[in-house]
């Protein structure tokens, strides 16, 4: 196991990874791939980079594993300009979306690598291989090729592999999606377990909102090369920067409209599109006239059939069509002016509150479920 | 397998395979044959084989063939994986069609024009600035390796790019330097694909006549031109039994190529 002296372990004034203005255009492309992105990671930070396919995330990893040039900006790692440092001198390992495994070596082989390339001597390499296959609970298969194991046992060793000379960064390209999909709920919790018993920083990508925001302390959202937004995972999800954020981090409704009236901290919106008025809390005022969007949270909203007395919104619909998911049930509603919106109903009564297609039925909001979206 | 052949179906593959090897395997059987009338058939004999042995022109002819298949398959080698790296490696370069295009060409190209056109250029050479002196082994190599190393190119590329790249660049995070990269991971993985090609290579130098009568000179002969010129003078049944050992060393040869690259096709590299 690496012990955590062999690190430097003092936070100190400089940040550990500090990205600034990083851009990539590759040769005959319309438009850049990573088009000046800035950001800074603490040390022992499970970080998640979610953006939807073709948005620049592997290449930003591959600018920080090396394999990429940037046109501009630059990448320090504790205060190290990594511009003129070649992928095998840097202090970050990467674990690839296809694992890369050797296949002409064995499992043993593969983790040992990197302690190979280092000139370890053969004890230390054997006993660091076997505590880091103890560690990602392979040791029985220190002896397989890599084409005899199954994709979770992959996934494993190559994770093993990228950690075994203690990088100071972590890079994992969607570590997860050649998982299926219970072992890949097991297996956050397992690489999250993993990261806090080494205290590496890791960097992981993926295009899967609900993985990067159940793995990661801290998650930006990549829109076309740039970062729209970065937070914990709660402060994106529920206080979204822009609408790309908002409908990226999971199902949402948004009801174009205009603020009407402003006080400190409530707003009541206009919309001409459901042709209702609607009030919501917002920490800024905004002046009147201005053009925003309501977004809803399916399950911020709640159904009844008749209008609740807490609701500060309520519109009338009726039921278009009900999904049963097991634990909860999407339920999509026609307003009466003929949008349709969606809410996510808890699975609390079981069997006995199902709802009828065609039922007529009130959505209403309180005045905090909201978010205003100023772009 | 539930449906069975049709009998115009098994005719024909009967007639088929007859006509591909029938000729080779009366070439076989009468290299047993203890008569020296080729036609005849007396009875079971190797003695052709132990004649064969002692016959002084033969094993000098033998020797000579080996050598220039060993020197050219080495070259065709050497040149045909730098050629192939750069084909698959770099896809875009001012001239690259044409360079693959120029690699590739003697496949296609008719031998005779393949052996004349270098036969004028080694002439050419030998008054221009004195080399080669007389044509010989070196020259019949030089001019296998140019056919050679067209078929252990083509085979390099296709490997190469079949080839998962992120491999060497995982190689690359993990602290191996560009060569070392190189030795321990490229090499090992396209290994069969080179095995395959020298051998492929090999067997062209080996049978090849066409180029060697072109570009010899009176000091080499090869095998395939001794049972060329033999068989123009009447078939002796020592040349049969030559044939037949030359088919065997062959046909191992093209086995062990494909099996070789059989087996790289399958393995889960790609
Ligand atoms: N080697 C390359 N040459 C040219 N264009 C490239 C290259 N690699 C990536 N691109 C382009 O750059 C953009 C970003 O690609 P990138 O692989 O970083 O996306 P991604 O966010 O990782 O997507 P995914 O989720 O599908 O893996 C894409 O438009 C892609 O086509
Ligand atoms: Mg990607």
């Amino acid at each position: 196991m690496p012990g955590p002296g062999s690190r430097p372990a003092s936070e100190g004034p400089i940040p550990h990874l500090v990205l600034a203005n990083v851009a990539k255009r590759f040769p005959q492309a319309a438009s850049p791939a990573v088009d000046g992105v800035s950001l800074e990671l603490a040390r022992g930070e499970f970080f998640a980079l979610l953006g939807p396919s073709g948005c620049g995330k592997t290449t930003l990893l591959r600018m920080l594993a090396g394999f990429e040039m940037p046109d501009a900006g630059s990448i320090r790692i504790d205060g190290q300009d990594m511009g003129a440092v070649p992928p095998y001198a840097r202090p970050v390992n990467m674990m690839f979306q296809s694992y890369a495994l050797f296949p002409h070596m064995s499992v043993a082989d593969n983790v040992g690598f990197g302690l190979r390339q280092a000139k370890r001597p053969k004890d230390e390499i054997a006993a660091r291989v076997a505590a880091m296959l103890d560690l990602v609970k392979l040791g029985a298969l220190a002896r397989r090729k890599p084409g005899q194991l199954s994709g979770g046992e992959k996934q494993r060793v190559a994770l093993a592999r990228a950690l075994i000379n203690e990088p100071k960064l972590l890079l994992l390209d969607e570590p997860l999606t050649a998982l299926d999909r219970k072992l890949r709920e097991e297996t956050r919790f397992e690489l999250v377990r993993i990261q806090r018993r080494v205290g590496i920083t890791f960097l992981m990508v993926t295009h899967d909102q609900e993985e990067a925001m159940s793995m990661a302390s801290r998650i930006a959202v990549m829109e076309k090369g740039r970062i729209a937004q970065i937070g914990a995972p709660a402060e994106v999800y529920e206080r979204p920067a822009n609408r790309f954020v908002a409908g990226f981090l999971g199902a949402i409704n948004l009801f174009e409209a205009r603020v009407v009236a402003a006080t400190n901290d409530l707003l009541t919106l206009d919309s001409v599109e459901i042709g209702a008025r609607l009030t919501v809390t917002h920490d800024r005022v905004l002046p009147l006239g201005t053009e925003v969007a309501l977004a809803l949270r399916p399950e911020k909203l709640s159904l009844a059939r008749m209008p609740d007395s807490r609701w500060n919104n309520s519109l009338a619909g009726t039921v278009r069509g009900v999904a049963y998911r097991g634990e909860a049930s999407d339920v999509e509603i026609e307003l009466t002016c003929g949008k349709i919106v969606r809410a996510t109903m808890a699975n609390i009564g079981g069997a006995r509150d199902t709802l009828d297609i065609g039922q007529p039925i009130f959505a209403g909001w309180s005045g905090e479920a909201g978010v205003v979206l100023e772009q | 397998m539930t449906n069975r052949l049709s009998p115009f179906l098994g005719t024909m593959i009967i007639v088929g395979f007859a006509f591909l090897y029938g000729p080779i395997a009366s070439v076989i059987v009468y290299s047993f044959n203890a008569s020296r009338l080729v036609t005849v058939w007396a009875g079971f004999s190797t003695r052709w084989y132990v004649e064969l042995l002692s016959n002084d022109q033969i094993r000098n002819a033998a020797l000579t063939s080996f050598e220039i298949a060993l020197i050219s398959a080495t070259g065709a080698l050497i040149l045909g994986t730098l050629a192939g790296f750069v084909l698959s490696r770099y896809r875009r370069f001012a001239g690259r069609t044409i360079f693959g295009g120029l690699i590739t060409g003697p496949l296609v190209m008719p031998e005779v024009i393949t052996g004349l056109s270098l036969l004028l250029l080694f002439v050419a050479l030998g008054q221009a600035i004195g080399w080669p002196k007389e044509r010989g082994v070196l020259t019949i190599a030089i001019a296998h390796i140019t056919l050679g190393m067209a078929y252990v190119s083509v085979v390099v590329e296709a490997r190469l790019s079949s080839f998962d790249r992120s491999l060497e660049e995982a190689a690359l995070d993990l602290g191996a330097k560009p060569a070392k990269v190189f030795a321990v991971i490229t090499l090992p993985l396209i290994a069969p694909a080179l095995v395959a090609g020298w051998l492929l290579a090999f067997t062209l130098s080996l049978d090849d006549l066409v180029i060697a009568s072109f570009t010899s000179g009176p000091s080499a002969t090869t095998l395939p031109m001794v049972i060329f010129s033999s068989v123009r003078m009447g078939v002796s049944p020592q040349i049969n039994a030559l044939a037949t050992l030359l088919l065997v060393a062959v046909a191992a040869a093209v086995l062990i190529a494909g099996r070789i690259l059989a087996r790289t096709r399958n393995s889960p590299t790609t």
